[in-house]
């Protein structure tokens, strides 16, 4: 590990002001600790920033103002969270292990990099992420955790976030702040396809930091929602493929549904096609598959992981099964 | 700024790079909490910082400046009197090898405030229910961050259950 200069900022512009070229923000540490330690990253400053406020409340409008510094075990247990967005306590609680949890902020959580073995592996691997131009060992490798969707033929990863998951299915915004002031933009709009660049993972432009996440007021389908998560082990292990799902029903008949994926592409995965095809459809098993099916019509397995979209399928179907029958 | 190390004040360490794990084991040779993995993956080194377990091995010493680092050297009162879950561990046969203990006991002890703050977890079935029923599959899921490579899994999830039947009565 190179050294670099630990900085605790004392409020977000003080934390903006204060990252040069080449420092990096940092959250609670558990990912880009361990990728400094490797060398996968270097930095010059590291500017702590999971000291800053970290409030959740009520917006003006019914939904919820998560500030980036909320650690993601606290997020997971806020009352608010748990009775309007059950979804995000969920996928919140599904990842990592409780110590993680109890370090991670919110805002680390977002720009956590790839679990892809081949991009940790400095010594041994080819990374088009890592070093662009170099070429992707998991092409022809070891890709049972990697991408369906959204791939290219530089980079295969996936983004490896449970709560990302969730927040894409919220409908959830970024708040960023920067040397050129605010702006915000949806989580689905973050991250961002590796076509060519697989380097580049997101719209943040440099020195840009995450000061917070905005939930709009949860429809019917939020206050119905649930996160399962497929995984080599019952816990403390990164997702093959994880569903976020909400549903509404009127009169026997989807109003309104909600599905995200994970595991399976470069960013979360919102399911607007299969959205589309289940609004007035009556809630079968049927209607499911069909309506997931077109959503993975464009899926491009790899040498180890086709089985993958059999398990979004099923694990769609039984997330929306589940969500009807407790409408029953 | 200082970190208060079982209520001892410490300074940090001038390099920025060294973890709360080597703080402990290397500069103040405190040396029960365990590297196992040094990247997040077995939760050997979890201590508490500010009563909440973390992972000293991802945790830069710089980061616990002016918190409250409380390790399994810390858990015990004078004398050679264990701890109340460091017993249960040693009459439920929590350990074989013992590398994974310090950790282990760390953990079930914030585990412990966790369940009574009714915090729920992955397995809970009503997120929005407080608080989460104490079964053994709570346990099982709230302790998933310390790996014991001997197994003795059975015999942890017992002593933990002897703590929070003790703690609760």
């Amino acid at each position: 590990m190179r050294t670099f200069e630990y900085i605790r900022a004392a409020d977000r512009a003080d934390a903006v002001a204060r990252a040069g070229s080449g420092a990096r923000f940092l959250g609670g540490g558990t990912n880009i600790v361990d990728l400094l330690r490797q060398n996968v990253e270097q930095a010059s400053e590291l500017v702590d920033v999971s000291r800053l406020d970290g409030a959740i409340r009520e917006s003006d409008g019914g939904g919820l103002l998560i500030d980036a510094s909320v650690r993601n075990a606290a997020l997971a247990a806020h009352p608010l969270v748990r009775g309007r967005y059950p979804v995000l306590s969920r996928a919140l609680l599904a990842g990592a292990s409780a110590q993680i949890r109890n370090m991670a902020t919110v805002g680390g959580n977002i720009l956590q990099r790839t679990r892809c073995m081949y991009f940790y592996d400095v010594e041994g691997a080819r990374c088009n992420k890592r070093q662009p131009g170099t070429g992707c060992d998991a092409l022809d490798g070891f890709n049972r955790y990697h991408a369906i969707l959204g791939a290219s033929d530089q980079c295969v990863a996936t983004h490896p976030s449970d709560m990302c998951v969730a927040l894409a299915m919220l409908d959830a915004l970024i708040h960023l702040s920067g040397p050129d002031g605010e702006r915000s933009i949806r989580l689905t709009d973050f991250h961002v396809l590796p076509n060519a660049s697989p380097q580049i993972e997101t719209v943040l432009k440099p020195g840009e930091l995450i000061t917070g996440v905005e939930l709009p007021p949860p429809s019917d389908a939020v206050t119905h929602s649930e996160y399962r998560k497929v995984r080599d082990r019952s816990s403390y292990a990164f997702a093959l493929i994880s569903v976020a799902g909400g549903l509404a029903l009127t009169d026997g008949r989807v109003t309104e549904a909600r599905v995200a994926l994970g595991g399976v592409a470069a960013k979360p995965w919102r399911a607007a096609r299969a959205e589309a095809a289940l609004i007035g459809v009556a809630p079968t098993e049927e209607a499911f598959l069909a309506a997931i099916r077109e959503e993975l019509a464009g899926a491009q397995p790899l040498s180890g992981n086709a089985f993958k979209i059999v398990l979004v399928e099923r694990t769609v179907v039984a997330l929306l099964a589940a969500l009807a029958g407790a409408h029953q | 700024m200082t970190i208060r190390v079982n209520g001892t004040e410490v300074s940090p360490p001038d390099d920025a790079r060294i973890s709360l794990l080597d703080l402990l084991r290397e500069h103040l040779h405190l040396t029960g909490t365990k590297k196992g993995c040094d990247q997040g993956a077995c939760g050997a080194c979890t201590v508490l910082l500010d009563g909440n377990r973390v992972l000293s091995c991802l945790t830069l010493a710089a980061q616990a400046e002016g918190s409250d680092v409380r390790t399994i050297e810390g858990l015990a009162g004078e004398g050679d009197d264990l701890h109340m879950l460091q017993q249960a561990f040693v009459e439920h046969d929590g350990l074989q090898c013992g590398y994974c203990t310090p950790g282990q006991i760390c953990s079930a002890i914030a585990m412990a405030d966790e369940l009574r703050r009714g915090d729920p977890s992955y397995v809970t079935r009503d997120i929005a229910a407080s608080p989460a029923p104490v079964t053994r599959a709570e346990i099982r899921e709230r302790m998933s961050g310390n790996l014991c490579r001997c197994g003795a899994h059975n015999g942890i999830v017992e002593a933990i259950e002897h703590m929070l039947r003790e703690t609760t009565a």
